[in-house]
């Protein structure tokens, strides 16, 4: 069989939690409109806040403070480009550059470490029940189960009236002005809450492979854009809020498809940057590539009846007979 | 209501593009005061306007409302107090946003406390949202869940009035709002305008390219040139002014000929 129920499971499991990155992406590049480069480190960051919190006991709260160290990471890119004017690009790299020696320092100064011999949340989880398809299908559900959460969160979140403002100042800036909203407010939060889903991201990654490394987060961002552009070019670009969101899942887990049947195609581990950029230019280009089919077969059209009028006309007969 | 004392403004100083957009102005509006402001190209009547609202910081002077310096204050704080609608309808709503949505941000004005950032729109604020809307009388009330881009320019710029007055400001600046609009449009919105500022006693500043409307219109006519204000008519004087007295009073003032192709074209095509 070439896509086995096993490789389907997993490529869900890790799409889904990959889904929480493209899901802080909805927020900074689709609503907010910003590039948030910043991804990369902060993803690493949740990882290894998150591995150290674990192996000193506390999975669960290893979520909770890889959310807060990726919501102080996410301030940070704000207060940059919001207080100090450094553009929004540079002010993510300048970020994610400093972010790879914290990391190394969160990590004890090793550039990996392993969550061996200590409780993840999986472990905790599997613990609740001895039944076979439980001890099959529990990560995917627990996954599910949080991923759910911040998804419900998040919608709820962009409807109140802060996530309204996060939202306009996304859509048309001027307008947050002159309704009494200061962007720069709106921007901070909203960067901070994008910056806590690539944290807690992290901390699930880690905890799921029961490792950390620090180049883990290296490309995340393409990935996640590739995710949230799949799901937009599904689903259509300016829908509601639960649309987007449903664009983000339905997205991440496709690309995680696509990928596991790169692997299964015996494509070598080491060309797999490659084929996920391509898959993203792939992804983004979609939507100029149906444009531009759409077009030629206007065109192929167009001649086809031309010729046939030609044709009519030449052998002398009525267009309108 | 409105106190402009003495404020300057250059825009790229020390360059050869230096301009003195705004030099010495001086203005003051009474409460309920609707003024209506016209001037050649670059006279300074936008600029005039940012400063008002805050957009950039002016050089030297004061600006009060409603006995506030707000001079230092920022533009969002200001907009707490002030309504501002731009010539182009793009430019006050949020076009991937539904109506709804458009009207709950404007009303954040009404709130003071933090806690309601957390609040979500109510089906009290929904009712109040529909009675506003249904005044305008384009039936925008029944496509309160429609996105902004879908309406037309003349639909969103009368949105954006409404958006701009649903908390009574103590200010409304209008920097021709119609302008961008056709002129069946443009006289409904104009409408509107006029209705909403009369009913609530809103101070108003608006800037017109057409002389006709610039007399009669509100209760004051205000002339500006070189960033200065060069004539302030209301009253009896102002009632027995023609467009052709207005011109003529305009080069005595600043001592040139009036250079506003638009307002000549739009006062000929006016006669």
């Amino acid at each position: 069989m070439f896509i086995t129920p096993a490789i389907l499971q997993t490529a869900l499991e890790v799409g889904l939690i990959y889904s929480l990155v493209a899901l802080s992406l909805y927020l900074s590049f689709s609503i907010l409109n910003l590039c948030d480069l910043s991804t990369d480190g902060c993803y690493t960051l949740g990882c290894a806040v998150g591995a150290v919190v674990t192996i000193a006991g506390h999975p669960i709260l290893a979520m909770f403070a890889a959310m807060l160290a990726g919501i102080c990471s996410g301030f940070i890119t704000a207060f940059l480009q919001t207080r100090l004017g450094v553009e929004s690009i540079l002010a993510g790299i300048i970020v994610n550059t400093g972010l790879y020696t914290i990391n190394l320092m969160v990590m004890g100064l090793s550039s990996n470490i392993s969550i061996f011999g200590v409780d993840t949340v999986f472990s905790l989880f599997k613990g609740l029940s001895d039944s076979a398809f439980w001890l099959n299908w529990y990560k995917l559900i627990l996954i599910a189960v949080i991923v759910a959460i911040m998804c419900i969160l998040m919608i709820i979140f962009l409807n109140t009236r802060l996530g309204l403002s996060i939202r306009a100042t996304g859509d048309n800036p001027a307008m947050v002005k002159s309704s009494s909203i200061n962007p720069a407010f709106t921007i901070t939060v909203g960067l901070c809450v994008s910056n806590a889903c690539t944290g807690l991201a992290g901390c699930l990654i880690g905890q799921y492979n029961k490792s950390c490394d620090i180049n883990l987060g290296t490309g995340m961002v393409t990935i996640a854009l590739a995710s949230l552009v799949i799901g937009e070019t599904l689903l259509g670009k300016h829908g509601s809020v639960k649309k987007g969101i449903l664009g983000v899942l339905i997205g991440s887990c496709l690309y995680r498809m696509i990928v596991a049947i790169a692997l299964r195609l015996n494509v070598p581990t080491e060309a797999f940057k490659l084929v996920s950029a391509i898959i993203v230019a792939l992804a983004i280009a979609m939507p100029k590539l149906k444009e531009y089919a759409a077009l030629k077969r206007t065109q192929a059209q167009a001649i086809a009846h031309h010729k046939a009028e030609n044709a009519a006309l030449s052998k002398g007969g009525d267009i309108d007979a | 209501m409105l106190k402009l004392v003495d404020v300057y403004k250059t825009f790229n100083r020390g360059t050869v593009n230096e301009k003195k957009a705004l030099n010495g102005l001086s203005l003051e509006l009474n409460e309920g005061d609707f003024a209506t402001i016209v001037g050649s190209n670059g006279a300074g009547k936008s600029t005039m306007f940012n400063a008002i609202a805050g957009n950039f910081f002016v050089e030297k002077g004061c600006i009060e409302l409603d006995g506030e310096d707000i001079t230092f204050s920022r533009e969002h704080q200001r907009a707490k107090m002030i309504g501002y609608l731009f010539q182009d309808p793009m430019k006050g709503t949020a076009p991937n946003m539904t109506i709804e949505e458009n009207l709950a941000i404007a009303y954040l004005r009404a709130s003071t406390e933090r806690h309601q950032y957390f609040s979500r729109i109510s089906k009290k604020d929904k009712e109040m949202f529909r009675e506003h809307l249904a005044l305008l009388g384009m039936d925008l009330e029944n496509r309160m869940k429609n996105p902004v881009g879908l309406l037309s320019g003349g639909q969103r710029q009368a949105l954006t009035l409404l958006m701009a007055t649903i908390v009574t400001p103590k200010l409304l600046l209008l920097d021709e709002h119609t302008a961008a609009l056709d002129p069946g449009t443009a006289e409904k919105v104009l409408t509107l305008t006029k209705n909403i500022v009369s009913e609530r006693n809103i101070t108003c500043l608006m800037v017109t390219h057409n002389m006709n409307q610039a007399l009669s219109l509100g209760n004051r006519t205000l002339m500006m040139d070189s960033g200065r204000i060069v004539l302030d008519i209301s009253g009896e004087e102002r009632s027995r002014m023609t467009v052709d007295d207005l011109l003529e009073k305009f080069s005595v003032g600043a001592g040139k000929e009036f250079d506003n192709d638009r307002i000549l074209l739009s006062s000929v095509k006016n006669k």
